[in-house]
């Protein structure tokens, strides 16, 4: 992917749940390739859908989803996979496998996605050792603290090196001290290129780490610019109607929000 | 070193333990069947081909009043016989092998001297068989003995061979559809284990699926994991089924009943009873894979 091009695009794109009332109404956005972006909204705004919607976990009810380039909806279905494996997502409760080690774990991306056995014995155990979890490669999750488990959780969504990594409260059930180190580890690989987006209501973070803002709001999602360079936002307050800009009022071309700043 | 099969743990799932035993119930009682399609199928020919192309002429000893002697009917139908082109040949049946033929029914006592029933004389005759197989048609000879030689009747074992024809045919038919139904139950059960697999794994599945796993790679798993039930239920079913097969054959042979049909089998009937339990592993292998197919389709 060209830097700069968009990695996610949406159109108007609506989602609700079988028969139930719609959870995100009208979203349009669009990421450029190599941004970092946090996703802020309350509890129940819609911010795991919407990443679902992005990693392909669900098919919106109305709109249009482009990845890649690639438009969902006509994408044909055996050609979804190769899609879903240019995407990481480190899942708010991890969603480890039980039944397999640290080291088993992480290399279930590169195994579903035909890496050779030699490939994952060598990179599995090194980027392990990157997210300083050396002497954990053979225990199994149940074993592991809560900060261990997102360390494999995060070494799982990138060791297939993907080019879009979808962060669903990865510092829910981390202290602060960890959840910036994480933030760190992010960064480093915003750095290489990865297109980042980060769902959060952890206002202590959104304050420390300067990135745009997509907030959701009862399922509306909005441009907000960094906290930093508002100057109206306390790190443990939520977005007032003051700094609080439309969709379709944000953007540089007016109709969309996002992209690299 | 990791082993890809382990990612879903299939094998230690309950159904991993009781379906081999059903697998292998089945795939014995589909041997049996098959067994009896192949006994009955052999009996039936062996019943027709003995019997095609040989009649009976019965003289039975009461002839009516004036009638000429036994012996001298017995010469009148010989001659009458021989005459005819429909006949090859034509030979009476020493009386000691008629009262053998007899004893079964009517005891020894009734054939002792003291007794001394009359039994009737018979005739073993050999028909010409056209090039084609088939048995001239006796009616008008059968009409012409009973006419010319009184108490004389023409037997060409037709009604009873086709009674005892149907009835094997019947029961093939039975056993055919047992195999069928057999096969459906197989493709049932195995599709209610992968359904449970499914389900039981349904979490590990969707992380797979997000990962950008293949249908095809979950769906192999699953393939595995039938191919050793389906493996281990057939070789016992097959092994259970051969041994049923053979104590049944020992049983048979020591019943000395000449109607009974030999359960002995040539190599290639072994071969295609050894089949049945290579043709229940294909069909574990295939019905788990659509099975997995069709459920994973339904994912988004």
């Amino acid at each position: 992917m060209r830097e700069g091009s968009d990695v996610v695009r949406f159109q108007n794109v609506g989602m609700r749940y079988e028969m139930r009332r719609e959870i995100l109404h009208d979203v349009s956005l669009r990421l450029k390739a190599g941004s970092f972006h946090l996703l802020t909204g309350e509890s129940g705004a819609g911010k795991s859908s919407l990443l679902r919607l992005m990693y392909l976990g669900r098919r919106p009810s109305r709109g249009l989803i482009t990845l890649f380039g690639h438009d969902i909806a006509t994408t044909p279905r055996r050609e979804l996979p190769a899609l879903r494996r240019r995407v990481g997502v480190i899942f708010q409760d991890f969603r480890l496998v039980d039944h397999l080690s640290a080291m088993e774990n992480v290399a279930l991306p590169l195994r579903v996605a035909g890496a050779s056995e030699q490939q994952i014995q060598k990179h599995v155990p090194e980027l392990l050792r990157w997210v300083g979890l050396e002497e954990h490669i053979n225990s199994r999750p149940s074993i592991l603290s809560g900060g261990q488990k997102q360390r494999v959780a995060i070494a799982r969504a990138v060791i297939a090196r993907p080019q879009l990594l979808l962060a669903d409260e990865p510092t829910g059930n981390v202290d602060n001290k960890i959840a910036a180190r994480l933030m760190h580890l992010l960064e480093e690989l915003n750095k290489i290129g990865t297109t980042i987006i980060v769902a959060t209501h952890n206002q202590a973070l959104v304050s420390a780490f300067s990135y745009p803002r997509l907030h959701l709001e009862d399922g509306e999602l909005s441009a907000l610019a960094p906290i930093g360079q508002q100057g109206a936002n306390t790190p443990n307050q939520a977005p007032t109607e003051k700094n609080k800009a439309p969709a379709r009022e944000a953007g540089s071309n007016s109709d969309y929000i996002g992209g690299a700043s | 070193m990791i082993k890809s099969a382990a990612v879903l743990p299939l094998s230690r799932d309950a159904s991993s333990r009781f379906l081999p035993w059903l697998i292998a119930f089945m795939v014995w009682l589909a041997t049996l069947a098959l067994a009896a399609v192949m006994v009955l199928s052999a009996a039936g020919e062996q019943w027709r081909r003995g019997l095609t192309g040989s009649v009976t002429v019965q003289i039975v000893p009461t002839g009516g009043a004036g009638s000429p002697s036994m012996q001298r009917r017995v010469e009148m139908a010989l001659s009458v016989l021989r005459a005819s082109p429909q006949v090859v040949s034509a030979a009476p049946i020493p009386a000691d092998k008629v009262a053998a033929l007899l004893e079964p029914w009517i005891g020894t006592a009734a054939l002792s001297d003291s007794l001394k029933l009359p039994i009737p004389s018979l005739i073993d005759v050999t028909l010409a068989i056209s090039t084609n197989g088939t048995a001239p048609d006796t009616n008008s000879l059968g009409k012409r003995i009973a006419a010319e030689i009184p108490g004389a009747t023409l037997d060409n074992h037709g009604r009873w061979l086709d009674r005892l024809l149907s009835l094997a045919c019947a029961i093939e038919i039975i056993a055919f559809a047992v195999l069928g139904l057999i096969s459906l139950a197989a493709m049932a059960t195995i599709i209610f284990a992968t359904r449970t697999g499914l389900a039981i794994h349904h979490d590990v599945i969707e992380i797979l699926h997000l990962m950008g796993a293949q249908d095809d790679y979950v769906a192999r798993q699953f393939e595995f994991n039938a191919l050793w039930l389906g493996l281990k239920g057939g070789a016992t079913g097959v092994v259970i089924a051969m041994a049923t097969l053979l104590a049944l054959g020992s049983i048979a042979g020591k019943i000395e009943a000449g109607l009974l049909p030999p359960i002995s089998m040539a190599p290639a009937q072994w071969v295609a009873l050894v089949s049945v339990g290579a043709a229940t592993v294909v069909i574990c292998l295939v019905t788990a894979r659509i099975t997995v197919l069709r459920t994973l389709g339904r994912m988004p």
